[in-house]
């Protein structure tokens, strides 16, 4: 694609991802949000989240299974969008729920194993958002980079299970999000595993060892 | 029993809830977009009430003054898994549950077993409001005007023999009407108990209205008890069934998650769910939370009851 459509495709998708946002803002306005609309918020913006943080981890899956190399200059966006709700998110549960009350956030963060998975997918969080630019993977160079970016798996999967802890009885929700999760990670194993393969079968041709220094 | 009096106003001191809804409105459109706006339900001011109303109740001396939840939100806002495991789809939901004819069955420990018709219920005499706080046990609270009758006065018309120990209560089973019940989240039909002195206790009733009017079904109706100083999920709602047993009955949340859930859950901040500090809560309608008091506030006329035993191991 040239540069100037892909320009076009970034602007579009950036409003697109304000979508939930704005959905959010117009019924609290409009129609409220229910009895509890604390709760409302908290919700919405941990789903909308979630959501981002799945669809950052779909574009490598989707751009090998499509070719559409495009893809990529995407992700960077989905990812902010995912540190974006997820600011919202804790924003909402630290001044809308808790309103500062330290001490009780303390120890929902100690005691509850779902707050403590999601505090620290949270923190987690904020390395990859601010190692974000161009910059900072050129200074960090783009081996350690990348390997501090696969934080992003164990947060997904950090994700996954604060929702999967806070839900009482009925896990339909977060067995989806888990489900999808599962692919996209799976996706990657079986890439992983492939490339593992392959270098061994030509380790082997080349008559070195497999497990070489290569 | 000596029941502490709480300070009190009549029934009719109580802002008329459509001019409670006005004012509402009113304030609403005056309001201009401040961040209030997101905390508070604005659709509150659109329903209005529309089940039939039931006789003027009398009012009790145990109601709280505390200002009631709006009718739409205790109408909005319902934990009923019969239905969904969401909050806000059962007020939809609930329209396929029907209340006429609806018997209820008495078996058990009783010298007078019989059969109640509801509307046998909705005539016992007299009928009472109640305003109780209500209690979740997910934190969060409403206040709310029940209409209805203690359930000693049942009790004693069923004369009880000494066998009888514990009160349990079904619901109704019927997954065509009730379409959470296809789903085995829970053991159906939902099974609450309460001990002998607990059933028998003054501030323990069963209600058959609200606001004045007959249940909505998303409220438990046609007839649902109401236990104001245990978590909410023990006032058991849509009754078909009362029996007078000899042992705990193994009630439904304690059936399903036993580490959780006791037999008594009485409100008690001092004891938290896995998910829930249970130090403070919510009211529905309010901003910040307030701090959850022990029995929900009707400490004075329940504590007693449980003298002596460990509230930490009786959960």
């Amino acid at each position: 694609m040239v540069a100037a459509r892909i320009l076009l495709l970034k602007r579009a998708v950036f409003a697109t991802c304000l979508l939930p946002l704005v959905v959010l803002a117009l019924d609290a306005f409009r129609r409220g949000l229910g009895a509890n609309p604390i709760a409302a918020i908290e919700h919405s913006t941990g789903r909308w989240a979630l959501v981002f943080l799945l669809v950052t981890l779909s574009v490598t899956p989707l751009r090998k299974l499509t070719g559409y190399y495009w893809l990529l200059r995407l992700r960077r966006m989905f990812g902010l969008y995912a540190f974006f709700y997820v600011c919202l998110h804790v924003l909402a549960y630290v001044i809308l729920d808790q309103f500062f009350d330290w001490t009780a956030m303390f120890n929902d963060i100690a005691m509850r194993p779902f707050m403590t998975v999601g505090f620290a997918s949270f923190v987690m969080l904020i390395p990859l958002a601010l190692t974000a630019t161009n910059a900072m993977v050129q200074r960090l160079g783009s081996k350690r980079w990348q390997a501090l970016h696969r934080l992003i798996y164990v947060i997904a999967i950090g994700s996954v299970l604060h929702y999967l802890w806070l839900v009482k009885l009925n896990k339909t929700q977060p067995d989806i999000y888990g489900g999808i999760l599962a692919i996209l990670l799976g996706f990657r194993i079986i890439v992983a595993m492939g490339r593992l393969v392959r270098r061994a079968m030509v380790g082997r041709a080349l008559k070195l060892p497999a497990s070489g220094a290569n | 029993m000596l029941i502490a009096k709480s300070p009190d106003i009549r029934p009719s001191e109580i802002t008329d809830e459509a001019v409670y809804n006005g004012r509402r409105r009113f304030l609403m459109a005056a309001s201009v977009a401040t961040a209030s706006l997101f905390l508070t339900d604005v659709s509150a001011a659109d329903s209005s009430p529309d089940l039939p109303k039931l006789p003027p109740a009398r009012r009790s001396p145990v109601s709280t003054s505390e200002r009631p939840t709006t009718y739409r939100d205790i109408t909005h806002y319902n934990n009923y898994y019969e239905f969904a495991t969401d909050k806000y789809s059962p007020a939809t939901l609930a329209a396929s549950l029907v209340t006429r004819p609806w018997t209820v069955g008495v078996d058990g420990a009783v010298r007078r077993p019989r059969t109640y018709d509801i509307d046998e219920l909705l005539k016992m005499n007299p009928l009472e409001e109640r305003i109780y706080r209500h209690r979740c046990v997910e934190a969060w609270s409403m206040v709310i005007p029940w209409v209805g009758f203690p359930l000693n006065r049942l009790i004693r018309q069923l004369e009880p023999t000494g066998r009888a120990k514990f009160v349990k209560f079904e619901t109704l089973y019927d997954p065509k009407e009730m379409p959470g019940q296809r789903s085995d989240i829970l053991h159906w039909p939902y099974v609450e108990g309460l001990r002998m002195d607990e059933a028998m206790h003054p501030l323990t009733i069963l209600a058959v209205g609200l606001y004045g009017r007959v249940l909505p079904n998303q409220d438990g109706a046609p007839v649902r008890l109401v236990v104001p100083w245990k978590y909410g999920f023990k006032s058991i709602k849509s009754i078909v069934r009362i029996s007078f047993v000899e042992k705990q009955p193994l009630t439904t949340w304690v059936r399903a998650v036993p580490s959780e859930y006791g037999f008594y859950s009485n409100v008690n901040p001092h004891d938290d769910h896995t998910l829930w500090s249970q130090a403070r809560e919510r009211r529905i309608g309010d901003f910040f939370k307030r701090p959850t008091l022990m029995f929900n506030g009707y400490g004075d006329q329940v504590a007693q009851l449980y003298r002596g035993m460990d509230l930490n191991r009786y959960f």
